[in-house]
């Protein structure tokens, strides 16, 4: 008996549905299981009926919802509190779901730097008052991540998420299980780089240059990226982005991580155990530039992120 | 003022959209409005991020073409801090580019498009989707599904992730190519060409013949162009001048750095997303279906109508071909998939000539940056059409402005068009039903917004 799902996106970029897809082969095996109700990427199924002659939203009942994206609007919020009331088990897939992800950035701004911005200081735009109708959803003061708004009973964080994690915890639930969570490791877990606890020292450099590796050489044979003096977040963030096998996906690409994944453990501060982290290699975490944005990129939601007073205090 | 239409979501598109039909008294299409409802406000939030950092935030717009943001941004990047990558770094960029936007216009054509048509268009929603096509054609769907898995894999394997990408930065990218890695990929992108010829194959013999009613009655308007192109007038994704077409074929060329001479953004009241316009051609902006004022098109039927040719040969055999059917340029909308398709057979073979290129495994691919004030623009065509990111940064590099002009914004005012178009042509006397409203979405679905 295939297992309902239905599936929505919101404040998102669609990264997580292609993930989805991204499962390859194994996706063929794992299609007919699912029985997708609603999913807008995939499947016309719509909120006011067919025809649109209904009178409220409505997704149908399944057994797994899955939603990826943050919460930024209105409906955002609306749709999800629909899928929470018609799902029994709630997924929260990818960093927007789980953390805020880097739409959560815009957190640092109110909301009318933002549309100030956008429809009226841009130098392409002719200057307009905000877009205002019933059919354009009004923003909510800040980007949320899903657990601010209903409970969620899975979590399946990345940006995006890896397809293995995506099969993994949806097998899981097939089989009757009604949790599924990553292991608590960092990305420095299962990082195979050469660690020897000690950097230059100093200033942490920006990446105006490539790391030093040799390129016919395995990571195995490439120095710490902190210990090379740049910023790396894998000391404070989830392992998993590789999937089941495979090393840290940036890292694979000889860039440093940025924290997709986001904490490894709920109630975790990153920011402070990053600069702990930074300290115990010799490097000095007052010299990164723009810290606070970039040691909360993808975890700007839960009030990691809030716009600073428009008069910087002085020390 | 008689009732609303809505149709929401828009489904199979890669957003939040909403359509509204207003209809008179009499049932007759009176007015219609195409509702984006997404603002993320990337133009804001980017302000005070480091430059080099910019690449690895701004993919994160696009979840299904983040390599163009991408790289747009590394170009934006190089230009902010006046630098000129390496050569073997650009056609890394560029071969990066190609593998992405194969896997793309596969996943467009099969898995959002071939419903409608393999399906049917009134077909009910609960088999014209993806799972049907499974169902009907098994063989091409297992083929669908493991190629597009082995180009993520490319990516994934050379530049470590495939969706949301760091490789690419100002001044280069993260690491060379290895000879072994080199072959590796060579083995796999003959696959992707050959599956690009077998499917364009396929489309015209199995869809555009037999849809060809439809393709010149669905969302058909008449409107203007942009792309981009070289110096000698071929398609190019990655650079090149860029390429205003007016609807009558005439055209001016400009440096993209000059965009701002020739495309304004006007903004609606009932959409978040702004509506580009061609503010060069001095006839303002009219969302008007009879008299259109400024509007033109952008993604891949824009792009083979605005170029000479198309850069590699078996592409270039299918511009021929289709010119000769439908002349240049071409305004039938539904053949935004048809012109995919074309452009699906050159990034296949572009991305063969770059695995073959012997600079491509030069071990020369960053210059080093220093920071500085300065202003920068990038400008790539993705999938959705010309992309335009535009950055000033500080004496420290970092982030001052941004303006950002993605892909499918040029196309807001033309899909609002076209579903008028569509409308108006087959709801007559209140008589709709869900078939008719699915024709409406696929005027939409063909600009793949």
């Amino acid at each position: 008996m295939p297992v309902k799902v239905a599936e929505e996106w919101l404040n998102a970029c669609s990264g997580c549905e292609i993930s989805i897809l991204n499962i390859g082969d194994a996706l063929l095996g794992l299609l007919p299981e699912l029985n997708f109700v609603h999913i807008p990427v995939l499947i016309d199924h719509k909120y006011f009926g067919q025809t649109g002659d209904g009178k409220t939203l409505e997704i149908p009942e399944a057994d797994v919802g899955i939603v990826s994206g943050g919460v930024r609007n209105e409906e955002n919020k609306h749709i999800l509190e629909e899928m929470r009331a018609k799902t029994k088990i709630l997924i929260a897939l990818g960093s927007c779901a789980a953390n805020g992800g880097i739409p959560a950035q815009a957190n640092m701004f109110t909301k009318d730097d933002v549309f100030e911005k956008v429809f009226r200081s841009s130098p392409s735009t002719d200057p307009a008052p905000d877009p205002d109708h019933p059919n354009v959803p009004k923003w909510l003061d800040s980007c949320m991540a899903l657990d601010e708004v209903v409970k969620i009973d899975v979590t399946i964080p990345g940006c995006p998420p890896h397809p293995d994690w995506i099969v993994d915890a949806i097998t899981a639930l097939l089989e009757g299980k009604t949790s599924w969570s990553l292991p608590e490791r960092s990305v420095c877990d299962t990082c195979p780089v050469i660690r020897e606890e000690k950097s230059g020292g100093g200033a942490v450099k920006r990446c105006f240059e490539n790391l030093e590796f040799d390129p016919e050489a395995g990571l195995d044979k490439m120095r710490c990226i902190n210990e090379q003096n740049f910023l790396c977040l894998g000391p404070v963030t989830l392992a998993g982005c590789a999937g089941k096998t495979g090393v840290p996906r940036c890292v694979q690409a000889r860039t440093p991580c940025r924290g997709c994944f986001g904490p490894i453990r709920k109630g975790a501060r990153p920011m402070v155990d990053m600069m702990g982290a930074m300290t115990s290699v010799g490097l000095d975490p007052k010299t990164v530039v723009d810290r606070r944005a970039i040691m909360n990129r993808y975890i700007g939601a839960h009030g990691n992120l809030r716009p600073l007073p428009a008069r910087p205090v002085r020390r | 003022m008689g009732k609303v239409i809505n149709i929401q979501p828009i489904t199979r598109i890669e957003g939040h959209a909403k359509v509204a039909i207003h209809l008179d008294d009499d049932g007759n299409v009176a007015d219609t409005q195409m509702h984006m409802q997404a603002l993320r406000g990337f133009e804001k939030f980017v302000e005070g991020r480091p430059a080099e950092e910019m690449p690895r935030i701004v993919c994160h717009i696009c979840g299904i073409c983040p390599w163009a943001h991408h790289l747009a941004s590394s170009k934006a990047g190089d230009a902010c801090f006046g630098v000129t990558p390496p050569p073997a770094a650009v056609k890394l960029r560029r071969l990066m580019q190609m593998v992405a936007y194969v896997g793309d216009k596969l996943l467009n054509f099969y898995f959002l498009a071939a419903p409608d048509f393999v399906i049917g268009p009134d077909a009910d929603y609960s088999v014209r989707n993806v799972v049907g096509i499974i169902d009907a054609a098994p063989d091409i769907a297992k083929q669908v599904v493991h190629l597009r898995h082995l180009a993520a894999q490319i990516l994934e394997n050379f530049a470590g992730r495939a969706i949301h990408p760091t490789f690419s930065m100002p001044g280069g990218v993260s690491k060379p190519m290895t000879e072994s890695e080199r072959s590796e990929i060579q083995g796999h992108a003959k696959e992707l060409l050959d599956f690009a010829q077998f499917t364009i194959k396929f489309a015209k013999e199995n869809v555009f013949a037999k849809y060809m009613d439809a393709i010149q009655n669905l969302g058909v308007i008449k409107v203007g162009h942009i792309g981009t192109v070289t110096d000698d007038g071929a398609l190019d994704f990655y650079d090149g001048k860029l390429r205003l077409m007016k609807p009558d074929g005439t055209y001016d060329d400009f440096a993209s750095d000059e965009y701002l001479d020739y495309i304004g953004e006007h903004v609606e009241p009932w959409s978040y997303q702004k509506f580009p316009y061609a503010k060069a051609w001095g006839q303002g902006f009219a969302l008007d279906l009879s008299n259109p004022a400024g509007i033109y098109r952008s993604n891949c039927l824009a792009r083979i109508n605005v170029c000479d040719k198309m850069a590699t040969p078996l592409a270039q055999a299918e511009l021929e071909e289709f010119r000769a059917n439908f002349g240049r340029p071409a305004h039938f909308t539904l053949l935004y998939h048809y012109a995919r398709l074309i452009e699906l057979v050159q990034c296949a073979e572009h991305m063969m000539q770059l695995l073959e290129d012997p600079e491509i495994t030069n071990p020369d691919i960053r210059t080093k940056i220093e920071p500085r004030a300065g202003r920068g623009v990038g400008c790539v065509e993705a999938p959705r059409g010309t992309l335009i990111h535009d950055y000033e940064t500080d004496d420290q590099g970092l982030i001052t402005k941004a303006n950002l002009i993605v892909g499918t914004t040029h196309n807001n005012a033309a899909m609002n068009l076209s579903v008028k178009q569509t409308a108006m042509e087959l709801i007559k006397d209140g008589n709709y039903d869900q078939g008719i409203l699915n024709k409406v979405e696929m005027a939409i679905r063909a600009y793949d917004p």
